[in-house]
């Protein structure tokens, strides 16, 4: 039997733009402030991964936590990067290496559409220069050739904007905290095709960690433990249809989300009709509709009926995106999955607030997904 | 404006030549009466790729060969550009006072593979998906030497 892992202790800073704090600094605060919540200080930490995609190695923070001596490890994994780290520590407490330990991530990223590294990403010069390297090209052609095959409509597309914000606004940390309605949603700027200004998130700033431990220790240092039943990371087959591909294979594939909700599901015995809320990627909205069916809570296509009937919203039937999603906390990329954990363990334990969900949630899932075609999954129980 | 295939000189505004050059070498054919995009094929099971790599995704094969692609499909997707991508890598028109929305979308070539390309329609009343589509050569910008610069780009059959 491995060894169970709990998480005992999360910290996060506020999300959004943070004029004169570096993505690093704001890291270092979401480390102090789990350690709080743990009630443990730095030096009890003996091992960490962390990273960011634009703000730093994550290993020099150490300079500003203490120089303790712990194993760091830097994680860079694209929009999986919080997600990994999240993934790395677990392991290593499953293996039975560490007792107590940390993962963390950060971002602050520029302003507008993120600018594509097309040589970093293995792509040719020609691509960019040519106006092919935007990611938010590839959401527009996702969603209408989704809505094309499955009868989404727009409004529900808008809909989903909606939510988020509504729920952004009962959110502190979250960046966006303003409702917006559906028609201010349909009549802002159509950046690409089926998608308007406010389906889109932006990237942003921010910082979350989390602090795990074996499972038969975290009694020590929480009264609210929440058990880590599965952390998941995948890559793309052949034939799936990802953002910055020039092309494509005839053959489909799923995806990469197909295959990590799967793996995960099985790490943790238990199936879709088990989770009490979501964390979905949404990235813009057309991504939560699809990741709905991708993630296996229901078929392609019902999202329609689902969403048009407020079954996702925080007092429906499975709220999606309780905190606001990546729609209204923007994505600094190293940070953004595991705000989701963040989010899911407040609401299992009780402490969401205003945004609460009623009836005492016991199961959560996280699903983050991204560049250059990845997803990482994981499913939190009390 | 132009949008010319037929050969690697068109009449600039002053009727001078304008000598147009492609945005790289080795992605498209060029000059040519009928530029096809270069891709290469996998020599163990016949995967198609684009653009030209060593090593095959679907099989795992290392051995490729250089393979020109078809010039005419369907559109499996498509979007509209409508703001000013960053430049760099962007080549083309970012003043937002000038910027023209663009069309974007894949173009499935029968027996091959989905390609990712410009359009030249950016109107989503013309879109449609399932549409005959054409390969063409479009203008991007002016390089410091004053030559017009091109890529590819597909347009709907007419």
């Amino acid at each position: 039997m491995t060894t169970q892992v709990a998480i005992v202790g999360i910290g996060m800073h506020e999300f959004g733009r943070t004029e004169g704090v570096s993505g690093m600094d704001q890291g270092v605060i979401a480390v102090r402030r789990a350690c709080a919540d743990a009630g443990v200080s730095w030096e009890d930490m003996q091992f960490a991964f962390g990273g960011s995609m634009a703000a730093g190695a994550a290993d020099t923070m150490v300079s500003l936590l203490g120089l303790t001596g712990l194993q760091f490890i830097n994680v860079a994994n694209g929009c999986a990067t919080g997600g990994s780290a999240l993934f790395s520590a677990y392991n290593t407490i499953r293996s039975g290496v560490f007792d107590l330990g940390i993962a963390v991530g950060f971002d602050k990223h520029e302003r507008g559409a993120f600018r594509v590294n097309t040589k970093g990403s293995g792509l040719g010069d020609w691509y960019g220069a040519s106006g092919l390297a935007l990611t938010t090209q590839f959401f527009g052609m996702k969603i209408n050739r989704y809505m094309h095959e499955y009868g989404i409509s727009q409004s529900t597309l808008a809909k989903v904007s909606e939510k988020a914000f509504r729920n952004g606004s009962l959110n502190p940390m979250a960046w966006r905290r303003k409702p917006i309605s559906e028609e201010e949603v349909l009549n802002s700027a159509m950046l690409s095709y089926p998608l308007t200004q406010y389906m889109f998130c932006s990237p942003g700033e921010g910082g979350v960690a989390l602090i795990l431990a074996r499972a038969d220790k975290a009694h020590l240092y929480t009264d609210k433990p929440i058990f880590l039943k599965a952390a998941v990371v995948r890559s793309r087959r052949f034939g799936s249809f990802e953002v910055l591909a020039p092309s494509i294979a005839l053959e489909h594939n799923a995806g990469p989300t197909v295959d990590a909700s799967k793996a995960a599901f099985e790490m943790a015995g238990m199936g879709p009709q088990d989770m009490d809320i979501a964390q979905l990627q949404d990235t813009e909205s057309g991504a939560e509709v699809m990741h709905m069916a991708e993630n296996g809570f229901c078929e392609h296509g019902e999202q329609e009926f689902m969403i048009q009937a407020g079954e996702t919203e925080i007092g429906g039937k499975f709220p999606v995106n309780t905190d606001g999603g990546c729609l209204a906390n923007g994505e600094p990329i190293g940070a953004s999955g595991l705000r989701q954990v963040y989010e899911n363990v407040l609401q299992l334990r009780g402490q969401a607030g205003a945004r609460q969900v009623p009836n005492e949630p016991k199961t959560a899932y996280t699903h983050v997904y991204g560049a250059p075609g990845i997803s990482g999954v994981t499913i939190l129980s009390r | 404006m132009c949008i010319d295939v037929e050969g690697r000189h068109i009449e600039g505004r002053e009727g001078a030549t304008m000598v147009q050059v492609p945005v790289t070498d080795g992605v498209f054919t060029w000059p040519s009466d009928h530029p096809q995009l270069i891709g290469s094929r996998c020599v163990t099971c016949g995967n198609h790729m684009f653009p030209v790599q060593q090593g095959c995704p679907k099989c795992t094969g290392a051995e490729t060969e250089e393979v020109l692609l078809g010039r005419r499909g369907t559109l499996w997707t498509w979007t509209v550009q409508g703001f000013p991508p960053k430049a760099p890598p962007y080549a083309g028109d970012v003043d937002p006072k000038t910027f023209q929305a663009f069309g974007v979308g894949y173009v499935e070539l029968p027996g091959q593979l989905k390609i990712e390309s410009r359009l030249t329609e950016a109107d989503p009343e013309k879109l449609k998906i399932g549409m005959e589509m054409e390969m063409v050569i479009v203008p991007l910008s002016t390089d410091a030497h004053g030559n017009e610069v091109v890529t590819f780009a597909f347009a709907p059959v007419a």
